[in-house]
């Protein structure tokens, strides 16, 4: 709760940030599977260390939007610069090495069930770090579970934990590369409210830890209030709204107070 | 109906396309640096250790039960001697490496595809890609390599046992010693007959790796698509060991009895 109740005051580390750095340009961004467009005309930008919180109804291109940002989709058209390159044109290597920067944590977690938690945590370690210190590995490790408050969970198999320690632990495997931006698909999704709580939390928590800059999809409007500094809202394809949670709390416009 | 006709071969070229694409991706990923290692070791013993028990009492039944179908033919025209060499000669060039290859497509390939296909439905490789590690060289190079290898051992296990199955057959109505029933086998074959038989092993087990791997990797998101991929797994590679059957057999003759 108290990451919570800070959440008013700017803490000082993002204060002390090159001011105004844009970390992801999104300019112009279409996209369609078939005859379906989902994404009509995308215009986004996230600063560094700032969270921002993208709301829409299913199936409006909100996980679409965020799989072009970490080169998972090609664009049909548009501009998404992260760090400043296009990720349309990077090489195979320079895509590898932009996502070790990025976070993406999945709504299902998406644990690697055939590996413990321990095996999990150690796996982008090892395979996308390289890291061959044994002693570095575990103090990672146990960092981690201890930061998202599952010291004990390591010998378990992805099958023996909850939905929201899953949701933790595929949180702690994404942080554990210390990435500089965090992209959540849906964090809250399928749990209960108070572990949707406990999670939106964590989020802002890890966010203050690990200095992130995030984006947030979700349905959840607890987990939008706790985590965002900015919020927009999508409709057919394209953003409709934009501005702090409390500002689209009080909009004049009906369909975006239709959210609140 | 043309209209289907063309939908039809359109995605099987795309599909042709894509297996084409996705073998490039295989090759360009062996080559690369940091092999690994443990995955392949722990992938041999799942696909080979783990399979070798049902190999074994295949090749067992079929070398028993080829020894009974053959002695009444056999013995009908005075030939009873023949037996050690006829069921040699069919099982190492060509029932032994078929038989253990089609055992292992409906075991390994439907397993590698049903495993690989679940971690595509529940994000495992998204998560693997998006996180900057390499699914192709973990997952994919490691089973592919892996069935290389251990079909060709299985195949060799499962021959071995056949001709004991085959001993112990004769053993039922003939009386035949251990020593001279096997100096028989080997005496009946030479290079031409176990070589091919080795090499088309490689090449069956590269297809049910590779056929298990691309089924996984491209099947669709919903729990049904698991099951579609398993499936087509096996059938499309029981399909490629009776086309590599074919086309190693063809070589052969022409290099060796032509």
């Amino acid at each position: 709760m108290e990451a919570v109740e800070n959440r008013k005051e700017r803490p000082q580390w993002r204060n002390d940030l090159k001011k105004d750095e844009v970390v992801i340009e999104i300019k112009g961004l279409k996209k369609s599977f078939g005859k379906k467009t989902v994404l009509k005309n995308i215009n986004l930008t996230l600063k560094r260390g700032e969270n921002l919180v993208v709301l829409g109804r299913s199936g409006q291109g909100k996980s679409v939007t965020i799989q072009c940002i970490v080169g998972m989709l090609t664009p049909d058209a548009g501009s998404v610069k992260v760090f400043g390159k296009e990720v349309s044109e990077l090489s195979d290597d320079e895509l590898k090495e932009m996502r070790t920067k990025i976070g993406f944590l999945f709504q299902s977690g998406a644990l690697y069930d055939s590996m413990t938690v321990r095996e999990n945590l150690e796996f982008p370690l090892t395979r996308v770090l390289k890291m061959k210190d044994r002693n570095e590995i575990n103090r990672r490790v146990e960092e981690v579970l201890d930061s998202v408050g599952l010291p004990d969970a390591g010998s378990k198999m992805p099958s023996d934990l909850s939905g929201g320690m899953r949701k933790r632990i595929g949180l702690a495997r994404t942080l554990i590369v210390h990435p500089e931006i965090m992209l959540y698909d849906e964090p809250t999704t399928g749990l209960d409210p108070l572990t949707s709580r406990e999670i939106s939390e964590l989020i802002l928590k890890m966010q203050e830890k690990y200095k992130t800059s995030s984006i947030i999809i979700t349905h959840d409007m607890e987990c939008a209030e706790i985590t965002s500094d900015r919020v927009v809202i999508m409709n057919e394809g394209e953003y409709v709204a934009e501005g702090t949670f409390e500002e689209l709390k009080d909009s004049k416009d009906e369909f975006t107070r239709s959210y609140f | 109906m043309a209209e289907e006709v063309l939908t039809g071969w359109r995605s099987w070229l795309e599909s042709a396309g894509d297996q084409g694409i996705f073998l490039t991706r295989f090759f360009r990923n062996i080559f690369k640096g940091g092999f690994e290692w443990s995955e392949f070791v722990r992938q041999c013993y799942e696909i080979g250790y783990k399979s070798m028990m049902l190999v074994g009492l295949t090749s067992f039944i079929m070398g028993l039960v080829l020894i009974l179908q053959l002695r009444p033919t056999l013995v009908s025209f005075g030939a009873e001697s023949m037996l050690p060499k006829t069921l040699t000669v069919s099982v190492i060039r060509e029932i032994g490496p078929v038989i253990t290859a089609i055992i292992c497509a409906g075991k390994i390939a439907s397993s590698i595809g049903a495993e690989l296909g679940s971690m595509k439905v529940t994000e495992q490789i998204d998560a693997m890609e998006v996180s900057g590690a390499n699914p192709i060289q973990y997952l994919v190079v490691t089973r592919i390599l892996a069935t290389s290898f251990m079909v060709p051992l299985l195949a060799m296990i499962g021959d071995v046992i056949a001709l004991i199955g085959g001993y112990i057959a004769l053993n039922i109505t003939d009386k035949i010693s251990f020593f001279l029933y096997f100096n028989k086998c080997v005496g009946s074959i030479d290079f031409t007959d176990y070589m091919p038989a080795l090499i088309k092993t490689v090449f069956f087990g590269f297809a049910i790796g590779f056929v298990g791997c691309y089924k996984g990797f491209h099947s669709n998101r919903g729990t049904e698509s698991v099951g579609i991929a398993a499936n087509s797994a096996v059938v499309t590679s029981s399909l490629w060991i009776f086309f590599i059957d074919m086309v190693v057999v063809q070589i052969t003759n022409l290099l060796y009895y032509s």
